[in-house]
């Protein structure tokens, strides 16, 4: 089976707090940590197991500056085949839609049976994998938790409220897109990195897709975010200050109120 | 005036909470517009739901079809796409319904999609001024859409408050015969049930909810010294289940458990709206993270800052001296 996994390099929540910058219209990005989407780990970490069942290779895609070469080789470093840079000016400032168009263009220039993604990044718009499905027509699962490989399908499991999981049989080429906990994203160390560091990555823009610039970036875009900023704080948590064992003592008082110790 | 819609989510004949808090987002984007409820399903209890819309919006309009017997967005998708006029808004929620469905029904409409809305600023001639957030509610976004040739918007559950004005009124229409070909290549089976855990959280008075905050496998016993120490239950967020530190039934949120305990202690949790929207029952929340500026500070009713790894055990120490 031959599998496209797309994948999103993103600031690092785990190694930073997020902070706007003094112009109060961008985060602070100097000194952040990036590493890759949380839930696309997972994504290729699936799709890996599935060819070691089946056979065929994983290719990790991503849209971004040659910056994002790095997420492809950590990806690759956990067992993905091929890497695939898309990067161009005239991608730059997409919204969803103009990322999914992209990925699109890569799709069609392949010959995948099946499409994974992340099912958010740090935007929490949860949008490309659907949207890219649209584009090309194929059958789309969001929040996917379960696949089997059957005859030709895939029978799939997605999560809904509650934790239940609703059961589908979806026929392929298909895009899913995968939510967290499906396996456990095996670890990478620095020597698999450097392992994959002098693999040839290509790097395809606009042309080599055969897109219309105007389709993509600031000019393709409906969707803008103007800036970033923190709302104004509502009263909040009441906060409790002092030296550890003022502030326990505090806390025991509330919680015995409350019926919060028994 | 783009025609506005709300599609309404239904299980059992009763319709979804987010029902009417659509009405609410829908009415601060357009606010003289007449809104309509669409109502997919199949069968007797589509009616209870549509005759219960039709008090609260403008119109409804009913399908009824065997295909919606289970909410399936991929039929639902094209259904709309054959029933909806191409410049209108349609608002959904964005939960596990609308995620699946939304984002492809935008391509296929070629309008703009705008997800997980938290507020409306107003429509300045086709551009809708929205807000968003990012980073799990760490930071929020201004967002301009151009909405000229119409727009899907997924609205956060539980941030617009319901209209319950009741000021609809509105004729239910059978569009049912309108919705043309909803053959899809993905075919619905069955829904399997989350499985019980060895403790019941739903039932809790006093939660002790760990996050990722704890850092490693080995710290969640602390949180169990301090929920022993309490008389209190452990529940988690999702990243602890993900890693699988604890089982899914102590899962705390949209996609695990609906708690509604007196008290709940969050250590290490930033407070993400799945998380929140899984607490119900107005408890007395009280929330202990290193970052001051975590989002469950907003929400919680006491905030200590402070490393848990250091304060838990400390805090246990301090009650077991109570006896
Ligand atoms: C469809 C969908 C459904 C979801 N359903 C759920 C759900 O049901 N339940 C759920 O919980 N999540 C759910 N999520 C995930 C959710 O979006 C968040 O990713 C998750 O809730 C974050 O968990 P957390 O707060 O533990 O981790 P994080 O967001 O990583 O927060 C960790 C917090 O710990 C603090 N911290 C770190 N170290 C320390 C320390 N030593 N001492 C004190 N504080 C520390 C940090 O400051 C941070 O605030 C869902 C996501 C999706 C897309």
């Amino acid at each position: 089976m031959e599998i496209l996994v797309c994948v999103k390099r993103v600031p690092d929540t785990a190694e930073n707090e997020i902070e706007i910058n003094s112009e109060g219209n961008d985060i602070e990005r100097d000194d952040l940590v990036y590493s890759v989407n949380e839930w696309d780990n997972y994504a290729v970490e699936e799709a890996i197991q599935i060819v070691d069942k089946v056979g065929g290779s994983v290719t990790v895609v991503t849209v971004g500056d040659d910056e994002s070469e790095e997420v492809l080789r950590r990806e690759m470093a956990m067992g993905a085949e091929n890497g695939l840079l898309l990067s161009d000016d005239a991608f730059e400032a997409s919204d969803g839609k103009g990322i999914a168009t992209i990925l699109a263009g890569a799709v069609k220039k392949g010959n995948y049976d099946l499409i994974l993604t992340g099912a958010q990044a740090d935007d929490g718009a949860a949008e490309v994998g659907g949207m890219l499905a649209a584009i090309m027509d194929y059958p789309y699962a969001s929040l996917v938790n379960t696949i089997e490989v059957q005859d030709g399908k895939l029978k799939i499991g997605r999560e809904v409220e509650g934790g239940n999981q609703d059961m589908y049989e979806i026929e392929m080429p298909c895009v899913l897109s995968i939510q967290t906990g499906i396996n456990e994203p095996r670890y990478v160390g620095i020597r698999g990195i450097r392992k994959v560091a002098s693999v040839e990555i290509p790097k395809q823009g606009a042309s080599d897709l055969g897109l219309d610039p105007s389709s993509v970036g600031e000019a393709g875009k409906k969707v803008n975010r103007v800036d970033y900023f923190v709302p104004e704080m509502g009263e909040g948590a009441e906060m409790l200050e002092g030296s550890t064992e003022e502030i326990i003592e505090k806390l025991i008082d509330y919680l015995k109120a409350k019926g919060g110790l028994k | 005036m783009a025609d506005v819609f709300a599609y309404i989510e239904h299980n059992q004949g009763v319709a979804d909470d987010s029902a009417l808090e659509l009405l609410t987002a829908a009415k601060k984007i357009f606010p003289d517009a007449a809104v309509t409820a669409i109502v997919m399903g199949s069968g007797g209890d589509l009616d209870t739901v549509c005759n219960e819309m039709a008090a609260s919006y403008n119109a409804v309009w009913k399908v009824d079809n065997a295909a919606f017997s289970f909410p399936d967005a991929e039929a639902a998708r094209k259904a709309l796409l054959n029933i909806l006029p191409g410049d209108c808004v349609l608002l959904l929620s964005h939960a596990h319904l609308g995620m699946d469905l939304s984002p492809g029904l935008s391509i296929k409409m070629d309008s703009a999609y705008i997800s997980d809305i938290v507020d409306v600023e107003g429509l300045e001639g086709s551009t809708l001024k929205v807000i968003r957030q990012e980073f799990t509610g760490q930071v929020s976004t201004h967002v301009h859409a151009d909405i000229s040739n119409g727009a899907v918007i997924n609205v956060r559950p539980g941030v617009f408050q319901p209209d319950e004005s009741k000021a609809g009124g509105g004729e239910i229409v059978d569009k049912s015969g309108d919705i043309g070909d909803v053959s899809v290549k993905r075919k619905y089976l069955e829904t399997v049930q989350a499985e019980a855990g060895e403790v019941d959280i739903t039932k809790s008075e006093v939660l002790v909810s760990v996050g990722r905050g704890i850092e490693e496998e080995d710290n969640i016993e602390m949180v169990f010294d301090l929920a022993e120490a309490m008389g209190a239950d452990v529940s988690c967020s999702r990243p602890i289940v993900d890693a699988k530190w604890l089982e899914k039934a102590r899962q705390v949120g949209t996609s695990g458990q609906t708690v509604k305990p007196k008290v709940y202690l969050a250590l290490g949790i930033s407070g993400s709206f799945q998380h929140l929207g899984g607490l119900k029952g107005n408890p007395f929340v009280v929330a202990v993270n290193k970052n001051p500026k975590a989002p469950i500070f907003q929400v919680a009713d006491v905030g200590i800052e402070a490393d848990i790894l250091e304060f838990v055990p400390e805090l246990t120490e301090k009650i077991k001296e109570l006896g």
